[in-house]
């Protein structure tokens, strides 16, 4: 099929897609967008974590043809041109990044609970992001860079 | 002593260099980096676990649109080298393990590979095979080493007569399950055969390792083998030894000769082709006076190996240099079983190795009636209890003391099974670690580019550990200029020779290596070198191992919540208080500290490989049934260190600290479970069915 929706609010288009192939293949190897990481491809991991219309998915799990016409956000689209995103900035910050495979997963599972929920509890940060897997940090600095990142965002939108 | 760097950056928490491109998605892994005209590999695996191979069929496969060719034994080149039979793929019709690498398709796109991997056709002749490890196997034989180069056996003094005039003994065995590293990135190889020249990117520990094991077994001059690994999405001795699949890349990229194949293993690939921890059975003995003294400690390991190639993990190693006993046994027996290699696994050796002895100090503290944190100390050595050399440094009684401390330890009633919260059973527990001070031997060069512009070129490797970042810092320093005039280089054959990220190893050699550039630079292009000046260094031997013996030490601290009713565990806190040389990055490094930790959280409950004995197969090869910890499973867990100044382990006086963080923990979280509920808990992991009585 020839493939047509939206990344990052940019039209893309892919020729000869099957439509059972993954999402993340269609990111990754057709369109150049190898942020979202494929660490398990059983949406057990949430490397490959992106938006569709919105709503936080495993881009592993999501099959091409179900995307046509719609929106899809993946981790290259949260910063600005020049700026980093405040939960990205975070990350760094707080010394929330190892290896960086689990990371682009997280800062989009992170963008879209804050968007959710814009100061949340330990536990509700600590619920959201349990579909994230990460094997270096032991979690307290992701934990740190999502409070960190509530806060500014809070600052932000207070000035 | 070795002459010291004056520590400016090394010691401050510089930001992570690589931090940005992480965030931002663009930080190139293997299986990312660009190329034109892309192949894909699926590979086919054996579906038994001993046998031969008697029919490949094919055609079904070869039909599919896309298929570019099927590799078996039948048709793949011959490798030049088939000594190191795990890396021998595609030469033989004999399968050896389940999972094994038989074939391999490569197509246009992966999905057509994987398709037609799944259409090819393999019959064989199937023979009994053996995967069960058992202390009571007959075939059990002594290695002539364990990893990497100790004695398998060692034997002071007279551990059977401690046993029988002392007071207080205990004889226990414990367990550790089968477990796999399982970093998030998983083992890829994108390979490019070209002219007799072959491009390897790589998702590895050390670029220079996968040459130079690659080299004699594909048979190119190592030079024509040019590896890059600049990223790397963790590894934890995953990606220190290359693996089978490395060769398999090579061999289709051979076939396929210019065009590049892309080869990244599936998670439930690697449960069989990317190591794993063997399970342990460990006897423990330990003899003591009544003033909790040890006079005796025994520790004898039975373990497996695969038959494909030997791997014996140093499991009882760490009890040579832990604990003052006159009279000390240790011992590792094999079975070599038809399984897949093992290999390492973060602190091979020290993790599973303290796992045992740590539960059985707890049990003897007990049964002498101290305190776990006291017993610990009044059987500190004045000196290394295997080699009777000084440590250059040893602060565990500290560790211990200012972790009781900052964990509240003293507020607790030593009664197992005295706390009790809505509900919950509460307790908590102590284990020490201990982790080796080594180095291997790396060359670095240093270049003067431009003005305030000093170009550092090494092949080391960051897996997340923070190499780009603490290289940087350590090169600032002995180059006596901000991190800013630093450009440093790391990840590729094309920089000079680097040994393998392992053994928390990294800095200590690595770094050593820079400082020697340095200090080549300055010597033989004064300060400030010209620019255009140019100067290698290489680690050297250090004089001071005769003198002395180098460990990180450190101590665990655990609270265990069980559930009364339902045995569920919960581990709300977790404290290590480690003694590992002068930190080269707090920020960097209490991450990794408690990144290990949480690994070791990981052992203690959740980790374990399911082996259906009757298949040879990991029935739970994936994340769903492969559990490691959420974020949802941990609480708060917190590291802090005490400050060491040993002038005698390396130029910067830093440890390595990739491995301690792991060593105890689950000792620690298995204590405090006895704490909460009197129930010992001998067996790895720790699951509620275990807690309910």
């Amino acid at each position: 099929m020839r493939l047509k929706f939206t990344v990052n609010g940019r039209q893309a288009e892919a020729d000869d897609v099957w439509e059972g192939e993954s999402l993340l293949y269609v990111l990754r190897e057709r369109l150049g967008l190898p942020g979202s990481k494929n660490a398990c491809e059983q949406g057990e991991c949430g490397s490959c974590t992106v938006r569709l219309d919105g709503v936080a998915a495993c881009a592993c799990l999501v099959a091409a043809g179900q995307v046509q016409d719609r929106e899809v956000d993946t981790v290259e689209g949260l910063a600005g041109e020049d700026e980093l995103d405040a939960v990205q900035r975070a990350f760094v910050d707080a010394g929330a990044v190892q290896c960086g495979f689990c990371t682009p997963g997280l800062l989009v599972a992170a963008d879209d609970l804050l968007e959710r929920c814009p100061s949340p509890s330990d536990s509700e940060i600590r619920e959201s992001l349990a579909g994230n897997l990460c094997r270096c940090t032991g979690y307290e600095k992701i934990m740190d860079a999502v409070r960190l990142a509530a806060d500014r965002r809070a600052e932000e939108a207070r000035s | 002593m070795t002459s010291q760097v004056t520590p400016y950056a090394i010691g401050t928490a510089l930001q992570r260099l690589d931090g940005r491109s992480k965030v931002t998605g663009t930080a190139p892994y293997a299986f990312e980096r660009v190329v034109d005209n892309a192949t894909y590999l699926h590979p086919v695996q054996a579906t038994i676990a001993l046998g031969q191979i008697t029919a490949i069929d094919t055609a079904e496969a070869e039909a599919l649109d896309g298929v570019i060719t099927i590799l078996t034994h039948v048709n793949a080149p011959r490798l030049a080298s088939t000594e190191d039979r795990e890396l021998a793929v595609l030469q033989t019709d004999r399968v050896s393990f389940r999972g094994q690498l038989i074939g391999a398709v490569i197509a246009d796109t992966p999905e057509t590979a994987r398709q037609a991997a799944g259409l090819v056709r393999i019959s064989y002749a199937q023979w009994p095979h053996e995967a069960e490890l058992s202390s009571e196997r007959s075939d059990l034989y002594t290695p002539e080493a364990v990893n990497p180069s100790f004695p398998a056996d060692t034997d002071e003094g007279d551990v059977d007569t401690a046993m029988s005039a002392a007071p207080v003994t205990l004889d226990t065995t414990y367990t550790t399950p089968l477990e796999y590293n399982n970093p998030m990135e998983p083992h890829t190889t994108v390979a490019l055969w070209n002219d007799h020249e072959l491009t390897l990117y790589d998702s590895t520990q050390g670029a220079h390792t996968v040459r130079t094991t690659v080299a004699p077994v594909i048979g190119l001059d190592p030079e024509r083998i040019h590896v890059s690994a600049p990223h790397v999405g963790g590894g934890f001795g995953s990606k220190g030894i290359p693996h089978a699949h490395i060769v398999l890349a090579a061999l289709a990229a051979r076939t396929v000769e210019g065009r590049p194949v892309k080869f990244a293993l599936t998670r439930q690939q690697m449960f069989s082709l990317a190591g794993h921890r063997t399970p342990t059975i460990q006897r423990v003995r330990l003899a003591a006076d009544t003033d909790g003294r040890l006079s005796a400690l025994a520790h004898d390991v039975v373990e497996w190996t695969s038959k494909v190639k030997e791997f014996a993990e140093q499991t009882a190693v760490p009890s040579r240099n832990v604990y003052a006993a006159p009279n000390r046994r240790t011992s590792h027996r094999l079975a070599a079983l038809d399984v897949p290699v093992p290999s390492w696994m973060r602190a091979p050796g020290e993790c599973p190795g303290m796992f045992g002895p740590e539960v059985a100090v707890d049990e003897m503290a007990l049964k002498c009636g101290i305190d776990p944190v006291e017993f610990r100390a009044r059987n500190e050595p004045d000196v290394d209890p295997e080699t009777g050399k000084p440590f250059s440094s040893r602060h565990l009684v500290e560790c211990l003391r200012e972790g009781a401390d900052r964990f509240g330890w003293h507020h607790r009633d030593p009664t197992p099974a005295s706390r009790t919260e809505r509900g919950w059973l509460v307790g908590t527990g102590v284990a020490s670690s201990i982790y080796p001070t080594l180095r291997a031997v790396s060359t670095a060069t240093i270049r003067v580019e431009a003005a305030d512009h000093y170009r550092v070129d090494i092949g080391a490797t960051d897996i997340g550990t923070g190499t780009w970042t603490a290289l940087t810092q350590i090169a600032a320093d002995a180059l006596e200029v901000p991190v800013g005039h630093v450009d440093l280089r790391i990840g590729e054959t094309a920089q000079p020779e680097a040994s393998v990220a392992g053994g928390s190893t990294g800095n200590a050699t690595w770094g050593t290596a820079i400082v020697e550039a340095a200090r080549a630079l300055q010597d033989t292009h004064g300060r400030p070198p010209e620019i255009g000046a140019e100067a290698s260094g290489t680690t050297p031997n250090n004089p001071e191992t005769e003198r002395f013996a180098m460990f990180a030490h450190g101590a665990q601290f655990a609270e265990v919540r069980v559930h009364a009713d339902t045995g569920e565990i919960r581990v709300p806190r977790m404290l290590g208080v480690f003694a590992a040389g002068r930190i080269i990055n707090p920020r960097t490094a209490h991450s990794q500290f408690i990144g290990g930790m949480t690994m070791g959280l990981s052992m203690a409950l959740h980790e374990v490989g399911v082996l259906d004995t009757r298949f040879g197969h990991v029935v739970n090869h994936d994340f769903a049934e492969y559990h490691i910890p959420t974020n949802a499973d941990v609480g708060d867990i917190d590291a802090t260190w005490i400050d060491e100044d040993d002038p005698y382990v390396n130029p910067m006086g830093a440890k390595g600290i990739g491995e301690i963080g792991i060593v105890g923990a689950a000792a620690a979280i298995a204590n405090a479970a006895h704490h909460a509920t009197g129930i010992r808990l001998r067996e790895l992991p720790i699951t509620p069915d275990a807690l309910l009585r």
